[in-house]
């Protein structure tokens, strides 16, 4: 344990249950940005490819034909779906949109902030990620 | 006296005590001699209205006086007794054991706070952090000079800021953040609430002073809205709202 500053690190960025579904979907966040990141790289070295003529594209291209390229691309899917649906939660939570009005609060305190639109916003985007990985599951799968 | 005692013996029990035992583990930390923390534990009795504070206290008193906690007030007021409680930022004054729903209760210092000793942390760094938004209100005049004699404000005007104004500057916001477990320089929830809280203040004529300031690499926009400062404030200040708000100014949302 760092006893400078006491922090957590990652292991704390990484222990969400302590704090509800906003800390977990916090965390997804910033695992499918990551996971995107990864991708985007990936999508412009895999589209290089397309200088080694039609040989080395066909050849690169059927990476994503296999068992392995499906299962990444539906992962890709989901956490494409994912970070759409619930980035467009927070920005409008960056803008103030659907995070309450200040009030004088009441016991027990539960915040404003943290309210039913939030989490509705939430669990919509794991189920849309979690709808999307099937369809694309299906398309690539059920042929 | 003997009859006094007599007296007492022949009363009833109190049926509202309903004593029971927990586990209380404490973290033991003194950072000039020892590497890392241990636990020590401690069995101890607690009623339903026992807090964490007094099971402390209780040890202190009983078992091991040199456990170190800070605490004044025992009312969620002061803001002192902040600590990881089974794992999460509380007060310990301000929980109560049987609410846990546990046999073991396991205290620690917060997190992103330098540790002093045991339970006790250092809060300079949250203290520099709310001086530096300046929590104070700007206004060139003054209400002495004043025709008006005083600044007036409507209900309405007065529930844009009161939410914030209930800070306690405990901790628990800082401690709970998932962006201060990993960035030092983070000016953190409470800071920024505060910062919101004067912002929002028809008296305050500082808000573009305050926003120039958390408008930095580590400022504002190191929060991502993970909510988790909200959850834990004991006073119900809910910081992410303040933050998104005043993010808000930022963005062009707001005037």
């Amino acid at each position: 344990m760092t006893r400078d500053e006491n922090k957590e690190g990652i292991k704390g960025m990484a222990n969400p249950g302590r704090y509800g579904i906003e800390r977990i979907a916090y965390l997804l966040m910033r695992l499918t940005g990551l996971g995107l990141l990864g991708y985007f790289i990936a999508h412009v070295y895999e589209t290089s490819n397309i200088l080694r003529g039609r040989m080395g594209w066909d050849d690169f291209l059927a990476m994503t034909q296999t068992t392995e390229g499906h299962l990444f691309l539906v992962l890709v899917i989901g956490m494409c779906v994912f970070h759409t649906g619930n980035g467009i939660r927070i920005m409008l939570g960056h803008g103030g949109v659907g995070v309450g009005k200040p009030a004088r609060p009441d016991y027990p305190y539960n915040p404003a902030s943290q309210n039913y639109r939030h989490k509705i916003g939430i669990y919509s985007s794991i189920v849309l990620a979690a709808v999307a990985m099937m369809y694309g599951m299906a398309v690539m799968f059920g042929e | 006296m003997a009859q006094v005692s007599s007296v007492a013996d022949e009363q009833p029990p109190n049926p509202l005590s309903t004593t029971k035992s927990i586990l209380l583990r404490i973290s033991r930390f003194n950072p000039e001699f020892d590497e890392t923390n241990k636990f020590m534990e401690f069995t101890v009795s607690y009623e339903k209205w026992t807090t964490v504070l007094e099971a402390i206290l209780d040890v202190k008193k009983h078992h091991d006086h040199s456990v170190a906690v800070r605490y004044s007030c025992r009312q969620a007021t002061c803001g002192s007794c902040g600590m990881l409680i089974n794992g999460k930022p509380r007060l310990a004054c301000f929980t109560k054991i049987s609410e846990l729903d546990s046999n073991v209760v396991t205290v620690e210092p917060m997190n992103n706070f330098p540790v002093i000793r045991d339970l006790a942390v250092k809060f300079e760094r949250l203290f520099d952090t709310h001086h530096k938004i300046k929590p104070y209100l700007i206004n060139e005049d003054s209400e002495v000079d004043s025709d008006e004699k005083e600044f007036l404000q409507t209900p309405k005007e007065v529930e844009n800021f009161i939410q914030f104004a209930n800070c306690i500057k405990c901790g628990l916001c800082n401690s709970a953040c998932p962006t201060m477990t990993t960035d030092s320089s983070f000016v953190g929830p409470q800071a920024l609430a505060q910062a919101y809280r004067y912002v929002a203040d028809s008296r305050d004529k500082g808000k573009d002073s305050r926003l120039d300031i958390i408008d930095e690499s580590h400022g504002i926009w190191r929060c991502h809205f993970a909510g988790s400062c909200s959850q834990v404030c004991p006073k119900g200040v809910d910081p992410a709202m303040g933050i998104q708000f005043l993010r808000g100014y930022l963005l062009g949302f707001r005037s």
